[in-house]
Order: structure tokens, then C-alpha cells, then sequence
């Protein structure tokens, strides 16, 4: 049998897909169960794949304070939101329309937005762009995001 | 070409071979002698499209090379064999399907737009407040949509039959729901999702005891099974050009010719009247009522070569190499640790489509990993998402194999998911 490293050789766009990082994600999400006191929510999910997701936030004096997920999804669907509800605990809501404009940004292969710190742990689903069947998959939590917040034409749909 | 001619045409000429070689078979596919991701494609995704064989290839192209004019209206020499090609089609999609004569076929857009024009045309006129439409659990979004358009304009009501943990459907379910109410039941032939084989003629003989009519949503059963509509004693048959290996755009629906002739007109326009007046207007002869506009008679031409292609091939031979292939899928995939197939677990009552789960690893997933393997297969919920919702998966990865399907195909995909297994491990 064949180790994980001599396929990752064979297949390496496999290998940019599914980091680490992403699989971690995927196996151990963050940030999932329900949220007590949401005042924010989105309800979206894929008609291509069947896929949904619920995101919950708690928005306080400006502030998203938690956010959690519940829902099911692929591997790239499930790690890019536990990776934003991470990132967004903490943030000004003001800043989530350019984190949803950024992260399209490097969905759609821009090579600077890939090396944004702005993007943090986010930067790892940056392989995905070279899958565009599945760029629909990372972009699904953000969608979310901008659906929850009311942000309009920040890639959502 | 005569309807006679292509019935002798489709006669093999040589005493068939006991089985089929899909390797030699695979020659005949140009669209399979082509890489993915720097190797050999396997194509596993017939249930979706098939692939299209040359012959067909060649029919299209001749026809546009050489018989191109507009059908039924001229006096010249080529509109006359343009028209001779179409009807020469209808006869030999007739005798493809078992159909008694060939104004039995209208040749429409697909299996889609034969169940829609019966939910329209048929549905229209016999459908009312208070009746019942019966659909399978299995259906293709096909064979729901367009009866829910109905019952919602009618004020009808749609009933489902039950399926039992095997993905078959529960005729005693089916007995539960016939009643004096119900005007239809519709069931695919072969689920597209699962590759169960319904037993339609068992379901239309229970459906007409109950004076309901039956609907076979056949898109699936047309490539794999030898179909003859009369045994099987359903109302309608519609079937699709291009999962049996013709060209997209084209399909059959089979109906009696009284029925045809009861029927109103699905949509208006050229080819489809008699005389047009101020008005209103008078309607031509079955088939050609249902058929407005110009038709697309290369889509028909090629679904013809292919029908014809199937005929050479041999039905009890394309159904031998399916079960062959079941049997051994199954016991392959079977060995994979944390999998589970949906559909029933005895062959002969499935063709070789492969519908399943791999614990802790998405169908997209999957289905990417074997993409970079150059196996194609499906992940999604197939268009069944009832179906789904009963299997309690939002999705599944389907495998699905034809003619040109080898053991060796099968060895690629479980390769595949042994290495899908081991991303994720």
C-alpha cells in the first residue's frame, strides 16, 4: 500500500487541496453546535450536492462575540467555515465584508489575496481555486456570513 | 431507409458471441480513448450520460453531409429524404421498444420533456380536483416536478409509495395507496440512482385493476434492458437518446395510438395542425400532433444508430455482462471497510450502477479524489432528492457502468477509494 506522501507525489494538485490543516478541520470542527441567544442567522445550502449549513452568530455593540455552525458538507464546505467562525469571534461586524470580499478574492485565484495575512488559517483553502467545482463548497459559509449580516454584493449569491 | 430496411439492418448478420467483450466494445467509443488527469479515463458516469459509440457519430454527420432539408413540407428530393430518415427513425425506435406500430412514437427533447407532455397534455385533460397521482420514492426529479406543476394548477394530490431497506419499491404500499381516486402512477423503469429494477408490469397490472393509468419514466431501462412496452402493459413509455448512447436532445414517448389520439395537443406551432383558421385550428394525425416545430431530426437519426447498436450488441448479452458486472462490483466495493451500498444486494434485480457511502468522507470528496485518478463518477443526490431524504444521506457517490465497463474498470475505482480512504485516514 501506498503511503500518503508517494500519492500526494502522483496526484499533487490532491496534495494542495487537502492540507493538513483542512482535514483537521473537517475531523475536528470548530465552532459547531447551536448557539443560545443568536442574533444573527443563515440558513443556505447547495442544490448541487444536497449540502446545508446553519450559522449562528451573537452580535453585541458592534462586535461578533461567537459564532457556531451546525449543518453537514463535504470536507472544504466544513473546514472553511469552522476556520471562519474561528476568525470571527472577536471582529468588528465591519470588518466582515471585506473578510468575505478577500476570501472570493482568493477563490477566484487572485495569487495576493493567498498571501494575505488578513486571511490567516484560511489561506490553506487557497488550492481549492484550482478546483472550480468546488469553489461553490468554500465559498458556502461565507455566503452564509454575508446573508446573516445582510451584506449586500459581497459574493453572495 | 424504409422502416423494413432498418429493421434488417438491425439483424445481425453473424451468429452473436456467447458474451460480450467490453475491451473490444470500447473501440467502438471514441469518447472513451482519452485521458484525465494524465491517465486512462474510466468513465463511470453512463447513468448520467452515456458515451456515444461511432456509429452514431457517423450517423449524424452523414445525415447533416447529405440529407439536410426541413421534414414534411417539401416536394424536392432531399426533403423527401430527410423525411424517409425521421419516420425510418420512429419505425425502428418502435420496434426498439416494442411498440406495435410507429405512430406510437412522438419523438420529443427526452425522457423530461415525454413526462412533461403527458402531465401536460395527458394530466390536463384527466386530471382534476381531488385526484391522486402516485410516484415512487425512486423517481428522478423528472418524473416529479412535472406532476406537482399539475397537481398544484388541478388542486390534485401526489402520493409516494414507500421503498423498503433494499431501495424496492413496496407494492404492498402500492396497494395501500390505489384507489378510485388515484389517475396515475409513475415509476421509473430502472432507478437512476440506486439501478433498481422496478417490476413494472406488475405495478401496472395492480394500477389498472384500480383504473388508474401507468407512467415508466424509462430514460434508464431503454440502454440495459430489452424493453417492449406492450409486455410490460404500461400507458406511457418515454425514454432519452443520450443515455443510450445517441445524441442529447432527443428522446421517445411511447403511447397506444387510441390514447395518442384522445389526447390534446402539448404544444402549438408548425408540423403539429391540419388547417388554421382565424380562430382556432384542427390538428394533424398522431404523432405528428405532439410534434410542433421543426423536429430534431439528427437527434433522431442518431438515436436510431444507436438502438440499432444496441440490437447488434444483443439484449440478453448487454444483460448478462450488467449482471456480471454487479455481482462482481458488489463483492468488490463490498471489501472496502467503512462503505455501504444502497440498493438491493441480490444482481438480479439491479443493473451495475453502484450508489454508496464511505463512513467519514463526503461524496465530493470522493468523487474529487478519483477525479485526480481519471475515474469519473457522480456525487450528488442524483436528482432523487425524495430518494435521498429516505436513505437519510444528503448525497451519495455513484458509480455507474454500461457495454464498454470492464472488471478492470471497477479494480480502478476501488484503487481510487483506497486512496480516498487513505487521505482521510
Amino acid at each position: 500500500m501506498r503511503a500518503w506522501n508517494e500519492i500526494d507525489r502522483s496526484t499533487p494538485d490532491l496534495g494542495s487541496l487537502y492540507q493538513e490543516l483542512i482535514l483537521d478541520h473537517f475531523k475536528r470542527p470548530r465552532n459547531k453546535g447551536d448557539l443560545e441567544g443568536a442574533s444573527h442567522t443563515a440558513h443556505l445550502n447547495n442544490p448541487v450536492c444536497g449540502d446545508e449549513i446553519f450559522l449562528q452568530l451573537a452580535v453585541d455593540g458592534g462586535v461578533i462575540r461567537d459564532a457556531k455552525f451546525s449543518g453537514r458538507g463535504c470536507s472544504i464546505s466544513q473546514a472553511s467555515i469552522s476556520m471562519m467562525t474561528d476568525m470571527l469571534k472577536g471582529r468588528p461586524v465591519s470588518e466582515a465584508g471585506a473578510l468575505i470580499a478577500r476570501f472570493n478574492e482568493m477563490m477566484h485565484g487572485d495569487p495576493e489575496a493567498a498571501r494575505d495575512k488578513q486571511l490567516g488559517n484560511l489561506r490553506a483553502l487557497s488550492g481549492v481555486a484550482k478546483f472550480p467545482v468546488r469553489i461553490k463548497c468554500a465559498l458556502l459559509g461565507f455566503d452564509a456570513l454575508g446573508q446573516a449580516l445582510e451584506l449586500e454584493g459581497l459574493g453572495g449569491r | 431507409m424504409n422502416a423494413h430496411a432498418a429493421a434488417a439492418a438491425a439483424t445481425p448478420g453473424a451468429p452473436p458471441a456467447p458474451t460480450l467483450d467490453p475491451r473490444a466494445i470500447h473501440e467502438d467509443f471514441p469518447g472513451l480513448d482519452q485521458t484525465a488527469h494524465g491517465k486512462p479515463l474510466v468513465y463511470l458516469d453512463t447513468a448520467a450520460t452515456a458515451q456515444r459509440p461511432r456509429r452514431v457519430l457517423d450517423a449524424v454527420i452523414g445525415y447533416y453531409e447529405r440529407d439536410n432539408a426541413n421534414v414534411h413540407r417539401g416536394i424536392y428530393e432531399l426533403s423527401i429524404r430527410s423525411t424517409d430518415r425521421f419516420e425510418a427513425a420512429r419505425a425502428t425506435i418502435a420496434r426498439f421498444l416494442g411498440a406495435s406500430q410507429p405512430a406510437e412514437i412522438v419523438f420529443v427533447r427526452g425522457t423530461t420533456e415525454g413526462i412533461n407532455l403527458v402531465a401536460s397534455a395527458w394530466g390536463g385533460a384527466n386530471v382534476g380536483e381531488g385526484d391522486e397521482i402516485v410516484l415512487s420514492t425512486l423517481e428522478h426529479h423528472s418524473d416529479i416536478v412535472p406532476w406537482q406543476i399539475l397537481a398544484n394548477r388541478v388542486g390534485a394530490r401526489i402520493r409516494w409509495i414507500g421503498i423498503d431497506e433494499q431501495g424496492r419499491i413496496r407494492l404492498d404500499h402500492l396497494d395501500e395507496l390505489l384507489s378510485e381516486r388515484t389517475r396515475i402512477v409513475c415509476v421509473n423503469h430502472i432507478s437512476n440512482a440506486l439501478g433498481t429494477i422496478n417490476p413494472v408490469a406488475e405495478i401496472a397490472e395492480r394500477a389498472h385493476a384500480a383504473g388508474a393509468k401507468v407512467m415508466v419514466d424509462g430514460a434508464q431501462g431503454a440502454p440495459h434492458l430489452d424493453v417492449d412496452v406492450e409486455a410490460l402493459g404500461c400507458d406511457f413509455y418515454a425514454v432519452s437518446s443520450h443515455k443510450m448512447g445517441g445524441p442529447m436532445g432527443a428522446g421517445a414517448l411511447w403511447a397506444p395510438r387510441e390514447l395518442l389520439e384522445e389526447m390534446p395537443p402539448y404544444q402549438g406551432g408548425g408540423e403539429m395542425i391540419s388547417i388554421v383558421g382565424p380562430d382556432s385550428s384542427t390538428w394533424a394525425e398522431v404523432p405528428h400532433k405532439f410534434e410542433a416545430g421543426t423536429p430534431n431530426v439528427a437527434g433522431a437519426v442518431g438515436m436510431a444508430a444507436a438502438a440499432d447498436y444496441l440490437d447488434k450488441l444483443g439484449h440478453g448479452r448487454i444483460a448478462a455482462h450488467e449482471k456480471a458486472l454487479a455481482e462482481y462490483g458488489l463483492e468488490a466495493l463490498g471489501t472496502i471497510e467503512g462503505l455501504r451500498m444502497f440498493g438491493p444486494s441480490d444482481p438480479v434485480e439491479r443493473i451495475a450502477v453502484f450508489s454508496f457511502e464511505i463512513e467519514g468522507i463526503h461524496p465530493h470528496d470522493i468523487a474529487t479524489i478519483l477525479d485526480a485518478q481519471g475515474v469519473a463518477v457522480r456525487a450528488g443526490h442524483h436528482c432523487a432528492q425524495p430518494l435521498m431524504r429516505a436513505l437519510g444521506v444528503a448525497a451519495t457517490t455513484r458509480a455507474s457502468c454500461w457495454v464498454y465497463t470492464s472488471t478492470d474498470d471497477i479494480d480502478r475505482l476501488v484503487d481510487g477509494l483506497g486512496v480516498a480512504r487513505r487521505v482521510f485516514a
